[in-house]
């Protein structure tokens, strides 16, 4: 048995008496990918809000590692090395795609608040590699100096993902991380999240495109009506009747 | 006596709780709807105030008449032409100017709403608040300035009619002795205030456009997607407010004699009368008025300033920053509005 | 413009330089060569760069910044009062207590965003301000103002030996008095030294954290960066400035009043760094001096001199033209102002450096034709923002 590095412990979660989650039980273990799916409104959102301390749970535990994940703020999850990457990419799109991608870097660095206003950012040779590297390896090396808000909105999803991996995060948590993508760049994205599995990192994916999950996930988590339906390998989720039903339903919706 | 004392200052603030609704009211609506913050709107109350100036000024362009009273050599007086020529109506126009300029200023008022917000605010729809309050704040200053040049920088007082000039006295009519009497006028502006914003309240709720407005407050975009001429509804919005500004103005005067500045000193309590009630509430906006209206007239009791020196000065702003920090929606905004 | 090398940062911090302390020169040809006029723009166009600091980095609009100002004023007057005539310690005591008021203020103001931000810090500089002229008298000599009197205690000088003089004593730096020509040079060391910090915290980590701020303030926080702090020492470092403006104002004439902090003031600061352009690190001290040299000028004008500029007109027009033209001029310059403001705003967002830089371009011809006319119009300042 692998460790368990996030725990999710019996989480309820409403919304003006509307259920958004209920009784889920969850755990990922260190250096598997897992994939949360489901109808729309499952509550797969919520669920991920509820990991990075966006959304209070109104009972239950998010345990990382150990820590108590419940009523942290968003900087100090981070700081424990939860990293999330957001749909709509979440980017500085009036700095240089370098300065978004440093960012992050320094704030693992340096914690979560350092008075540092007399030494040169520029001088930061080390930090500014480590960017240098991570845009590269996501194929935005040529445009480092650009400004990020004049990104195609597939490269800005991208950069949004350089951001992440930069603070080489202990867990990742991707929000659909190929939504909107043309099929050639979301094949691109999972040849990239491949990658990144070979190098162990946790991962936590939502995502709609079955292609995807099935080409990346270990185990397969799936939501329905806020409550988990079924909890498996590929494999086992496929075959699950339940699985099917789940989503027939929402295509006669 | 504790009970007169208290009274006397709930009446106090009351007046002044008024003017502050009803400035309130109107940027309130403003922001709610046009999504616009809107620095230059004590300005509009500052010139409500001198359409009352303008009016007595041109009401009372005197002539030199023989001075009767005054029999053992040949003496002139100054009367105004109204009142020489037409000795009964005349008088009665020029006495009652105050009520008669909120004729006056209705169209005025109306005017520089809709050309103010054609010409400008407009196109500030879209663009960051801080650019919104730059902007009025520039027309505010340039407002009060023109004022100034012409007006001069003195306050400039007006008097109510006489017929009442003179104090009520409240204490009597609650059974609670001579103690408290308080001028007509102020009763007047109570009543004046209430109305103004009753009759808004049921402009809102009663109409078709009223309703159109209210569901603009609740959801801008949907109603974007659904109105026709939405520009033109807010064009008037906007003139409705610069007019309730206005006649809030008008009837202040013989409370407060006007003078260029009044604008802002107001609009800064407005705002906080805002914050307070919570941006785009317009119920709040009243009700907050009135209890920092209220509130700030207990803080000027000398029994409370001896506790706490200064307490009056600081008031309104120390309720503000409470809310704010505590509730940051206001006392009755709805969530999501503005938080950040 | 990020990607500004050190070097060119220590060319523009020696041009600078060289720029402010040779005013003296190049100001005569325009007649504001004289020291209190180019006192006002050291003074205020270290205000300014203080308070971009906070505005043009994080994007936080304060309206409440001239309430440092005063503080700082009255706290160096105090200095005067009971320490020594020396600047020095005046303005090492002005910076610390803006500081310590701008982390209170900052403190709690912080704990909102957007126009709520600047609505709390109007409340506390007009809380500031109503009782500085009521209940704090004591401290602040209310309307009559803060001044220097025989009686001072001056413990330091007491104990240093400085005789005690008949007259007034004068600010001086150790011996110098600080008026005139060495209170100008005075006031330029201390402006160039705040511009000096001003660029590096601008090329720091710092001020990209604050720039990232503005940007994207939620993506901080799950960059696991904590805002809060980052906000609150801009805050204060630009509350310290202000108190050093305050004190330099204090330092050239040795009297402080409450209506350097009335919000009107506040106003004024903001205008100078956006007509100058926010953001940019020489922006905010061209806006103070444009603002301080055309106030000098404008203010400087009656209807006499009027009568006199519109001589060549026909009596009619000339009388016209005085009354247009001395809406403006005198104590019409705040109607100036307004106008200044609204037209920044809606026509040029970037300021005066936008509109240099859009020059530069048209001069260089790098600009498109068809894109030149609509520099001005309004539709691409709404873009722009």
């Amino acid at each position: 048995m692998e460790n368990t590095v996030l725990h999710v412990a019996d989480v309820h979660k409403s919304f003006a008496g509307l259920h958004a989650l209920s009784d889920i039980d969850l755990s990922v273990r260190e250096g598997e990918t897992h994939a949360i799916i489901g109808p729309n409104g499952a509550g797969k959102s919520t669920l991920l809000n509820v990991c990075i301390g966006r959304l209070r749970p109104d009972s239950g535990h998010v345990i990382f590692d150990g820590e108590n994940l419940t009523g942290k703020q968003p900087h100090e999850i981070n700081q424990l090395g939860v990293v999330r990457v957001f749909q709509t990419p979440e980017i500085f799109p009036e700095l240089s795609l370098l300065e978004n991608v440093m960012i992050p870097i320094l704030a693992k660095r340096d914690g979560a608040f350092k008075l540092r206003w007399f030494k040169r950012f520029s001088s930061e040779k080390g930090v500014q590699a480590q960017a240098e590297e991570v845009l590269t390896d996501l194929g935005l090396g040529t445009l480092i100096g650009s400004e990020a808000g004049s990104l195609s909105r597939g490269d800005k999803r991208r950069l949004e993902l350089a951001m992440g991996l930069a603070q080489k995060p202990r867990l990742l948590l991707l929000d659909e991380p190929t939504a909107g993508m043309a099929r050639h760049d979301t094949n691109a994205t999972i040849e990239l999240l491949k990658k990144i599995k070979a190098g162990g990192m946790t991962k936590v994916i939502i995502e709609h495109d079955m292609h995807v999950v099935f080409s990346l996930a270990d185990r397969i988590t799936v939501l329905a009506g806020g409550r988990i339906i079924c909890q498996g390998t590929p494999e086992e989720v496929k075959a699950d009747p339940r699985v099917k039903e789940a989503y027939l339903g929402e295509e006669q919706v | 006596m504790l009970l007169d004392a208290l009274l006397l200052q709930v009446l106090n603030g009351l007046d002044k709780g008024g003017a502050y609704a009803l400035i309130a009211l109107g940027l309130t609506l403003v922001f709610g709807t046009l999504g616009v913050v809107n620095f230059a709107h004590g300005a509009l109350f500052m010139l409500g105030a001198f359409c009352a100036v303008t009016l007595e000024k041109i009401l009372t362009i005197s002539t030199k008449v023989k001075d009767e009273s005054i029999t053992f050599f040949e003496a002139f007086k100054e009367v105004p032409i109204l009142e020489a020529k037409f000795p009964v109506v005349g008088g009665f126009i020029v006495d009652y100017s105050v009520p008669f300029a909120i004729l006056f200023a209705i169209p005025i008022m109306l005017a520089i709403g809709l050309i103010m917000e054609r010409g400008l605010i407009r196109h500030f729809y879209k663009r960051p608040h801080a650019d919104q309050i730059l902007v009025t704040f520039g027309l505010a200053i340039i407002i009060q300035e023109i004022i100034k040049h012409y007006f001069g920088a003195n306050p400039i007082p007006q008097s109510a009619p006489d017929i009442v000039s003179g104090s009520a006295n409240i204490g009597a009519v609650f059974g609670l002795g001579d103690n408290i009497v308080y001028p007509y006028w102020r009763l007047i502006y109570l009543g004046f205030s209430l109305s103004v914003i009753g009759g808004v309240f049921a402009f809102l709720q009663f109409t078709t456009f009223g309703m159109v407005v209210r569901a603009g407050m609740q959801d801008r975009e949907m109603v974007g997607l659904l109105g026709i001429d939405i520009q033109r509804r807010f064009t008037i919005v906007f003139g409705l407010a610069s007019v309730v500004a206005g006649l809030a103005g008008v009837m202040y005067t013989p409370i407060l004699p006007p003078d260029y500045h009044m604008g802002m000193d107001f609009l800064v309590l407005s705002f906080v009368v805002v914050v307070v009630g919570g941006m785009g509430s317009l119920g709040g906006a009243v009700l907050a008025g009135f209890m920092l209206g209220i509130l700030q007239s207990f803080a000027s009791m000398n029994e409370i300033k001896s506790i706490i020196p200064g307490i009056d000065q600081i008031i309104i702003y120390l309720v503000a920053v409470i809310v704010l920090l505590v509730r940051p929606r206001g006392l009755m905004g709805r969530k999501g509005i503005m938080e950040d | 413009m990020n990607k500004l090398s050190a070097v060119s940062d220590w060319i523009l911090f020696a041009g600078f330089s060289i720029a402010v302390l040779s005013m003296p020169v190049w100001l005569a040809p325009f007649g504001a060569d004289y020291p209190d006029l180019m006192q006002r723009f050291a003074i205020f166009g270290l205000f300014a760069i203080g308070f971009n600091i906070l505005f043009g980095l994080t994007g936080y609009l304060s309206f409440g910044h001239a309430a440092f100002l005063g503080i700082g004023s009255y706290a160096a007057v105090w200095s005067f009062k009971l320490l020594t005539m020396n600047v020095l310690p005046a303005i090492m005591l002005s910076v610390v207590v803006a500081g310590v008021f701008a982390f209170a203020v900052g403190y709690i103001s912080l704990r909102r965003s957007g126009i709520y931000f600047s609505i709390l810090t109007l409340a506390f500089a007009q809380m500031s301000y109503n009782l500085a002229y009521s209940v704090l008298t004591p401290i602040t000599n209310g309307e009559t103002g803060l001044q220097l009197t025989l009686s001072d205690a001056r413990v330091i000088d007491g104990i240093a030996g400085i005789e005690v003089t008949r007259t007034l004593p004068f600010t001086n730096l150790f011996g110098l008095k600080m008026s005139g020509m060495p209170g100008f040079y005075f006031c330029a060391v201390v402006l160039i030294i705040g511009f000096f910090i001003s660029i590096r915290i601008f090329r720091s980590p710092f001020g990209t954290m604050l720039k990232g701020i503005k940007s994207n303030q939620t993506r901080m926080a799950y960059t696991g960066l904590n805002t809060r702090p980052y906000l609150l020492w801009a805050f204060i470092i630009s509350g310290m400035y202000a108190g050093l403006a305050g004190a330099l104002m204090a330092v050239t004439d040795p009297l402080a009043g409450a209506e350097r902090m009335q919000w009107t003031a506040s106003g004024e600061v903001v205008l100078m760094t956006i007509l100058g352009g926010v953001g940019t690190l020489v922006g905010p001290f061209l806006g103070a001096a444009f603002i301080k040299y055309f106030e000098n000028i404008f203010s400087a004008y009656n209807s006499t001199n009027l009568n006199q500029v519109f001589d060549f007109l026909p009596d009619g027009i000339q009388a016209v033209a005085v009354d247009v033209a001395g809406l403006f001029v005198g104590s019409g310059w705040h109607l100036t102002l307004g106008l200044l403001f609204m037209v920044t705003v809606i026509f040029l967002p970037g300021g005066i450096m936008e509109g240099v830089r859009r020059l530069g371009l048209l001069v260089t011809g790098k600009s498109k034709k068809n894109k030149a006319p609509a520099a001005g119009s309004s539709s691409t300042a709404n873009e722009h923002s």
